[in-house]
């Protein structure tokens, strides 16, 4: 009996207070679907007297002459080729590193290891300099270049932790068998990454979706924006009049994390909890 | 004649060997130049520039003009606001990164009971996590503790009307708003806690409860010390991302109200990309990293005398 209380408890307070955690989110889907002049009256509540869909229409027209199919459009192109750059250079050169014994592999790998620490902030300026001198501001290029050559570290690192922990057999059987190294990479480790890919897949396009600073430097003609940057622009409290479309574009843009999430927690729940970065 | 031959032979292996061993260096640095253009073109190249630049004075249109050291010396002696930045990012990080530590680590161990449903429930938790730095999220943050937002209806319902302010125009609330939004993001630390709770042995635990040690002398004894390495490494992690806030602060507060919420990365920004000070910002690039050097260091430096590591036998 003290056993059932005690389970009632446990349930009643985490089930409250999972509640209270995701009551902003909440809060912001049901407020996208309420009419403009209720979202404020009656601040609090998650009751809905009328479902409004038009805020989704009249926001998916967005401001500053682009709509929101075009930040959606440039979002998943950005984050598309983001992602298969991070897979490319994380995969190949985790590969190097945990698995070929070449000179200087022990200090290179502390450098890697010293960049997973650097505040981005250090190589920030001189890079944008050195992408406005190539001409690249106001290209995607300097957002999704860096993904091909490594540019976060953390991916390559979670790579390398993974590969280490495939048996080496596999790679001596293939040698006898003349199996050369990108032999061995294609065919043999490769296919035994997918987790590791999959978890790669999945932070690499949550933290390029939401991303912010890095459009907000080198983008600045609406026709180019990404859909956080899109956002800001429609949130701009100087211009901003209409709360309802707003709210609704704010939901949509978090959709597809969301759903990614709720698919593919497993992955993310094991990246996370065996490497904890964020 | 068998003297030659096994000569011979030798010299062939060591040949072939030696060709092995320039395959491999050859191969090894096929499979990571990716990576070591990145680090040369993308890192180690930026960061010399950025060391020069911090001692010149440069806006892009013109030359880098040889300042020296004038650019930290007039940072500390002649910019307030710069004083500001770092006594807000310093306030926030502070805070917050203890905050989030001690609510992950409580949700971790809510989650870390026999009852049914947990896998469920971390999910839930995490969601907010997972949305991280989006502008949405600054958006929804900025109506719901605006003044007609739902956190003062919320007050006003519930009689307490009288304390309802303009939370994100506030001086004295702002940076707090800020510091809810991050510990509310607390699920990354919570897996890691989770992780670490998992691996404590059981038998701690019966072994204090046979010997009449209530939760909270279990807690302190055992659970603590147990997870001081995982304690660690989240305040480490924590405090180096913390140190780096710019989204939150850019899209809810803009830095203001008076500055109050004027993170170093913050001012950052503003110096390098709105008043386009890139000598300036880039020293202020370095004193960040000093700064955080610092920090980790005295982090690193005291953990000797309270991370506890099982395999030592002892601290």
């Amino acid at each position: 009996m003290k056993e059932k209380i005690n389970s009632i408890t446990y349930h009643t307070f985490v089930i409250l207070f999972g509640f209270a955690m995701l009551y902003p989110i909440i809060w912001l889907i049901v407020s996208s679907l309420k009419q403009d002049s209720e979202i404020f009256a009656n601040a609090a509540s998650l009751l809905i007297t009328s479902f409004e869909f038009e805020n989704y229409t009249k926001g998916w027209q967005g401001s500053g002459g682009q709509g929101f199919d075009v930040f959606f459009r440039n979002s998943a192109f950005v984050t598309t080729f983001v992602v298969i750059g991070t897979l490319f250079s994380s995969s190949l050169v985790a590969f190097g590193f945990a698995r070929i014994d070449f000179k200087f592999r022990k200090l290179l790998f502390a450098c890697l290891l010293a960049t997973v620490m650097l505040p981005m902030q250090v190589t920030l300026i001189p890079q944008y300099i050195l992408f406005h001198n190539l001409g690249w501001v106001n290209t995607y290029l300097p957002l999704i270049v860096p993904a091909f050559v490594g540019g976060i570290p953390f991916f390559i690192f979670l790579m390398i932790q993974f590969i280490r922990g495939i048996p080496r057999e596999l790679d001596e059987a293939a040698v006898m068998d003349g199996c050369s190294y990108f032999g061995i990479f294609w065919r043999i480790v490769l296919p035994l990454c997918k987790p590791a890919l999959i978890t790669v897949t999945i932070f690499s396009f949550m933290w390029t979706w939401d991303d912010f600073f890095a459009p907000l430097i080198y983008l600045n003609e609406s026709r180019l924006f990404t859909v956080s940057l899109g956002l800001n622009m429609f949130a701009d409290p100087d211009t901003m009049t209409q709360w309802g479309p707003l709210l609704a574009m704010s939901s949509l843009s978090l959709l597809p994390q969301i759903i990614l999430f709720l698919f593919c927690q497993k992955y993310l729940v094991d990246g996370m909890a065996t490497t904890g970065l964020k | 004649m068998s003297q030659l031959r096994t000569d011979l032979s030798t010299n062939i292996k060591t040949i072939s060997s030696r060709k092995k061993v320039v395959m491999k260096n050859i191969a090894g640095f096929l499979f990571i130049s990716p990576w070591l253009i990145g680090f040369i073109g993308f890192v180690i190249g930026p960061m010399i520039a950025s060391f020069y630049l911090s001692f010149t004075s440069y806006d892009m249109l013109t030359s880098a003009k040889w300042v020296g050291l004038k650019n930290y010396i007039s940072m500390f002696t002649d910019d307030p606001r710069f004083w500001k930045a770092l006594i807000v990012t310093l306030k926030f990080v502070v805070i917050a990164v203890p905050l989030k530590l001690a609510f992950a680590l409580f949700v971790a161990m809510l989650f870390n009971t026999s009852h049914k449903g947990q896998g469920l429930y971390s999910t839930i938790y995490y969601v907010p996590s997972i949305l991280g730095g989006s502008v949405a999220v600054a958006v929804m943050w900025r109506l719901l503790f605006g003044r007609d937002g739902a956190v003062n209806a919320m007050l006003e319902g519930v009689g307490l009307g009288i304390i309802t302010t303009d939370w994100i125009n506030s001086p004295d609330y702002a940076l707090s708003v800020i510091i809810l939004l991050i510990v509310w993001q607390f699920g990354a630390p919570m897996l890691i806690f989770l992780a670490g709770l998992k691996n404590i042995p059981k038998e701690l635990y019966e072994a204090a409860a046979v010997d009449g040690a209530g939760f909270i002398s279990r807690f302190i004894k055992i659970t603590i010390p147990m997870l001081t390495p995982v304690i660690f490494f989240n305040l480490v992690m924590q405090t180096i991302h913390g140190f780096m806030i710019f989204t939150q602060g850019y899209l809810i507060t803009g830095g203001g109200p008076l500055d109050e919420t004027l993170f170093f990365s913050l001012y950052l920004y503003e110096s390098a990309f709105e008043y386009f000070k890139m000598g300036y910002a880039s020293a202020m690039a370095w004193i960040m990293l000093l700064i955080i050097a610092f920090f980790t260091a005295v982090i690193f430096k005291t953990s000797k005398s309270w991370v506890y590591y099982e395999s030592e036998g002892g601290r």
